[in-house]
This record gives structure tokens, C-alpha cells and sequence, in this order.
């Protein structure tokens, strides 16, 4: 049962964050689309904007590799109990819940500061910043995914 | 359509907004000390032409041809051209009655209903083919014409349909913007009508028949202060939203009609800072459209000659 709750924390991990950038991406690519159908020299611009929201994906990811690597999947020891299981899927959570969350609202941030670049392409890193503050969460949820799950024993 | 689908919408909307005329173009525009210097400042903002008619025609073309390009279903606009349909509509009634001809001239083009085929339908009496907010009123007003031979009776039926459709169809699209545009077309039209029927003198009946329901004014109030005349009516607009209009309303209708124009684009401003709505994508062609509007009374204005303090009354306020 440990296993399947190792398991469920990987997959969620992934699953979530990675729902959550292909939502965002999506979201912000429709705004650079329009944004390089009326000038196309902003296409370098609006790329980065639209990729930012896609590093929860990728931290996802990384989470669930983490954690596969640890549980016997991937690497090392198989999972012994249903309690080490679940300290494997509640130190994932971080990653999947706010992955998905931070990445639906920067892609928010996002669209918007697309908005500001077909108006004023020359506030470009002004711009970026916007959608690059709602990272700073991904990132923290990252870090605590991590030492959770180095810190199971 | 949900609100993703305009994203798209919104971020092209967002390059053409780059594009509107300010308050200050429109301030040089009315400075112009010719027709010819008028248009030559247009043809810099990308107003091309030398036929000041034809320009304002390309404009508003454009419009329409820019939402196509962007919106898979330009229905959502429907009610912004209900107007048209209520004149195109008259137009038929009127030809069916003199049995004339209705030339291209007389109809608007841009109406949800093609000129063409409301023109048939009333001439056929075939009522049953345009969409139903205007069957009965069509038929009503074609039978009032045919009975009294009153063209303001028949014209004002049609008018009472076309305002209670706009109010439906604002309400129906959830969009904040289309819904205040739908809210104060109906309630100035109502106000207008208050207003024309109190200097006519009209009795109760006109008004019953004329004035549509709207939320921002009591239909009844507005009844009875026509009736009574204009002084009622400023009272009774005293306590709307549409105090401040009142002193413009006293100036002349042309002055109440800037006042709610101005109103409308001072609500949509906000809008240019939205990304995800139907909003924004209403607001630029609301914008456009009163952009258009006032060349038109500034080049209208310089044809004839007219003082440029006369001019500026008239203009509106820009929405870029």
C-alpha cells in the first residue's frame, strides 16, 4: 500500500503542475499568436512570455523523478510501509498543488504582459516581471517538495 | 464562447487600439483651417482618402471586417446592430405602402437581417422570415400605415420593438460592456421620447406605445413627467443616474445625445486593461464607431463652414 501512496505523489506531481503549464502555455500562446498576427517582430518577445508558465511542468517533472528515484521504481529501496507511502505523496503535494495553481495565474500575468509589449515592446523587461513574480511560488513549493522528500527516511 | 476564445480577440484588439484617435487628434482635427488640412492630418493617422464620404465608409468597413477576422461568431455584436434593422425595417413598411422601389440608398447595410430580404418580407407580407422580436411590430406597422396613413405611428411601433430587443439581447449577452450600451440606448431613447412627446404635447397613449422598459429609469415616472412636460421630466431625471445630463438636455437633444455618448466611453475605458473578455473586443468597436461618428461632425463641420467653438461642442470623447 506504501507503494501506491509513492506512487500517487509522483504522479500527482507531475500530473497537476503539468496540466496546469499546458492550460497556461496554451492560455499565453493565444495571446502572443494575436500579438505576432499584427507584429511579427514581436515574436521573440511574446515567446518568453509564453513559456514562463511552462517551468511548473518541468519542476513537476523533476519532482516525480525525485521521487521515483527514491522508491524503487527508479532507484532505490522499495517503499516498506503505507506511513513512508504517504510521506512520499504529502511531500509532493507542495509541487502539485501550487504547481497548478501559480501556473494558471501567471499565465494571467502572462497574457497581460503581452498586452504591454504590443503596445510598448520597448517595456519589455518590465513586462516580464509581472508573470515572473508568481514563479517565485512555484519555486518555493519546489524546495520544500524536495527536502520533504530527501528527508524521508 | 468562454472566455479563453478571446484571448486571441483581445491580444489583436490590443494592436488596433495603438491606432485610435485621441482627444488631442480630434482638438488638432476641429484647429484644422481647412477641409483640406482636416484630411490631410487623417490621411496621417492611416485615414486614407481625399472623398471625405468614401473615407468614413473604408473606416467603418474596417470595423467590421477586423471583428471577422478575429471572432468565429460576430453574432455576440448582434445588438449593436439592432438600430439598423428598426431603420431598415421602416424603410420596408414605408415602400410597401407607396408601392415604391427601395434603393440601396435607404437601407443601412450593416443589420443583422439582410436589407434586402426584410424589403420582400413586408412587401409579401411574409412576415414569418425575420426574426420574431420584429414580427408582430412589423405587421402592426404595416397595418397602422395602411389604416391611418400616420408614417410617425407606424415608425414609432417599430422604434418601441427595436428598444425592447437591444434591452433583451444587452441583458442576454452577460457582457458588461454590450449590457451598458444596450442600458442607455433604451434609456435615452426613452428620455428623447419624454422629451419630443412633452413639446408635442402627445397623449398617453404615445408614450405607452413609445417609451420601453429600461432599469435605470421608472417607465411610469418618465410617462407621467412627459405628460406633465419638461420641467417634470428634469425632475424626475433629477434622481437617475442621468442628473448630470439634465443641464445638456436643456441645452438641445444633439447635447443630451454627446452627454450619453461620452458616459458610454468614460464606463469602456477600463476595458483597455482587460485580457480575457467579450469587453474589450465591445469597447474597440463601440470606441471605433464614435471615433467615426465625430470625424464625421468635424468634417461635416469644415464642409459647411461652421465656427470651430460650434464644432467642438459636438464632439465626443475618445475612447483611445
Amino acid at each position: 500500500m506504501g507503494m501506491v501512496y509513492a506512487v500517487l505523489g509522483a504522479a500527482l506531481a507531475a500530473l497537476l503542475a503539468g496540466v496546469g503549464s499546458a492550460i497556461a502555455v496554451g492560455r499565453a500562446g493565444q495571446a502572443a499568436a494575436g500579438a505576432v498576427t499584427e507584429d511579427p517582430s514581436l515574436f521573440s518577445k511574446v515567446l518568453i512570455l509564453q513559456l514562463l508558465p511552462g517551468t511548473q511542468g518541468i519542476y513537476g517533472l523533476l519532482i516525480a523523478f525525485i521521487a521515483l528515484g527514491r522508491i524503487g521504481i527508479m532507484g532505490g529501496d522499495p517503499v516498506s510501509s503505507a506511513t513512508v507511502g504517504l510521506q512520499y505523496l504529502a511531500a509532493c503535494l507542495p509541487m502539485a498543488v501550487v504547481g497548478l495553481i501559480s501556473a494558471l495565474q501567471q499565465s494571467k500575468a502572462s497574457v497581460a504582459a503581452i498586452a504591454l509589449v504590443t503596445k510598448k515592446p520597448d517595456q519589455f523587461g518590465k513586462a516580464m516581471i509581472f508573470p515572473a513574480m508568481v514563479e517565485t511560488y512555484a519555486i518555493l513549493a519546489l524546495l520544500i517538495s524536495i527536502l520533504a522528500i530527501n528527508g524521508i527516511k | 464562447m468562454t472566455d479563453k476564445n478571446y484571448i486571441y480577440a483581445v491580444a489583436r484588439v490590443r494592436s488596433h487600439e495603438m491606432k485610435l484617435l485621441s482627444d488631442q487628434t480630434i482638438d488638432r482635427l476641429v484647429h484644422a483651417d481647412s477641409m483640406k488640412s482636416a484630411l490631410e492630418l487623417l490621411n496621417g493617422f492611416g485615414w486614407n482618402g481625399s472623398d471625405p464620404a468614401e473615407m468614413l465608409q473604408t473606416q467603418e468597413e474596417a470595423i467590421w471586417s477586423f471583428v471577422d477576422e478575429i471572432v468565429d461568431d460576430r453574432s455576440v455584436f448582434n445588438v449593436l446592430h439592432l438600430r439598423n434593422d428598426g431603420h431598415n425595417l421602416k424603410a420596408a413598411v414605408k415602400a410597401a405602402y407607396t408601392g415604391e422601389e427601395v434603393s440601396g440608398t435607404l437601407t443601412l447595410p450593416r443589420a443583422n437581417i439582410a436589407p434586402a430580404l426584410v424589403v420582400e418580407a413586408v412587401r409579401e407580407r411574409n412576415f414569418e422570415v425575420l426574426p420574431e422580436a420584429f414580427r408582430e411590430s412589423a405587421k402592426e406597422a404595416l397595418d397602422e400605415l395602411f389604416k391611418t396613413g400616420d408614417g410617425h405611428r407606424s415608425d414609432t411601433i417599430i422604434d418601441r420593438a427595436v428598444l425592447d430587443e437591444i434591452r433583451r439581447a444587452g441583458e442576454a449577452s452577460g457582457d458588461e460592456v454590450l449590457s451598458f450600451f444596450s442600458e442607455i440606448t433604451v434609456a435615452s431613447s426613452d428620455i428623447k421620447i419624454a422629451v419630443r412627446g412633452a413639446d408635442t404635447g402627445a397623449g398617453r397613449e404615445y408614450f405607452e406605445g413609445a417609451v420601453a422598459d429600461c432599469s435605470s429609469l421608472k417607465r411610469e415616472e418618465l410617462i407621467q413627467a412627459g405628460l406633465s412636460g419638461r420641467e417634470a421630466i428634469y425632475s424626475c431625471l433629477s434622481s437617475t443616474e442621468y442628473a448630470e445630463g439634465v443641464p445638456e438636455l436643456k441645452k438641445s437633444i444633439s447635447a443630451f445625445e454627446r452627454f450619453c455618448d461620452n458616459r458610454l466611453i468614460r464606463f469602456m475605458k477600463p476595458q483597455i486593461h482587460h485580457s480575457f473578455t467579450l469587453s474589450p473586443i465591445a469597447a474597440f468597436i463601440l470606441g471605433r464607431e464614435n471615433e467615426i461618428k465625430t470625424v464625421r461632425i468635424v468634417l461635416s463641420g469644415k464642409q459647411n463652414g461652421l465656427e470651430e467653438d460650434f464644432i467642438r461642442e459636438r464632439v465626443r470623447e475618445m475612447y483611445g
